[in-house]
């Protein structure tokens, strides 16, 4: 059983890892956004097994919980930050509704 | 050793539903079919990895480890509470910030910007 919670916890670091592509590369800030929260929402299950790998999951229980709130308290906090903000559509790849409507009168 | 066999089967659960939500984050084509993935199948794979591991607590029923999987189940409501919370917060921000939502239509989706640039000043020509 030891081995089974080993190898999940080793599955979650690669589903962790493959969800940090979207961080890195991703097109828009809001998608890094994203990622984030996604590899913070498993880490919580990362800590408790962790914490029963080790034998002290009573102690590791307080520490995932610590770190949920402390994820939603930043992702929040990065959301609220690029709120109303300018510069969301300016990286590569994306165009602004703006210009969308603006393609639509050059149509019409 | 049932109840192994219930903790094996929810955790692998949660791992299929995590490994759904990455592959979403990572090939869904827009801002907010990504969001959609990511909010909804996290929360259901936090739900059945975390019950998982509340059941594999109570191997030695005690008072101390039903303290420890009680715990374990508060992890799962604050994360039933602040997940959809958080998925809101940014897809506000991603709608107040302007980003345009994807069309499968092939002249303004995302995928096809630098063509359909192309073919607009190509009209406007």
């Amino acid at each position: 059983m030891e081995t089974f919670l080993l190898y999940s916890g080793m599955a979650l670091v690669l589903i962790m890892i493959m969800s940090m592509y979207r961080g890195i590369v991703g097109p828009t800030v809001l998608d890094r956004i994203i990622s984030v929260n996604a590899v913070g929402s498993k880490t919580v299950v990362l800590l408790i097994i962790i914490g029963f790998l080790f034998g002290r999951e009573d102690m590791f229980v307080d520490i995932a919980l610590a770190y949920a709130m402390l994820n939603f308290i930043a992702v929040l906090a990065a959301a609220k930050y690029f709120y109303k903000r300018r510069g969301l559509q300016s990286e590569p790849g994306q165009n602004s509704l703006s210009s969308l409507s603006e393609e639509k009168e050059r149509r019409a | 050793m049932i109840l192994n066999i219930f903790v094996i089967v929810f955790m692998i659960v949660g791992l299929i539903f995590y490994f759904g939500g990455t592959i979403g984050i990572l090939r869904f084509p827009d801002f907010y079919t990504r969001l959609h993935a990511a909010g909804k199948l996290d929360t259901l794979g936090a739900l059945a990895m975390l019950f998982g591991l509340a059941l594999y607590n109570l191997h030695g029923f005690d008072l101390d480890k039903l303290q420890v999987a009680f715990k374990i189940m508060l992890a799962v409501v604050f994360v039933f509470i602040a997940s959809p919370t958080a998925t809101h917060a940014i897809l506000d921000a991603g709608l107040v910030g302007g980003l345009p939502p994807w069309r499968k239509h092939a002249r303004s989706g995302m995928m096809s910007t630098a063509s359909v640039k192309q073919s607009t000043r190509e009209e406007a020509r």
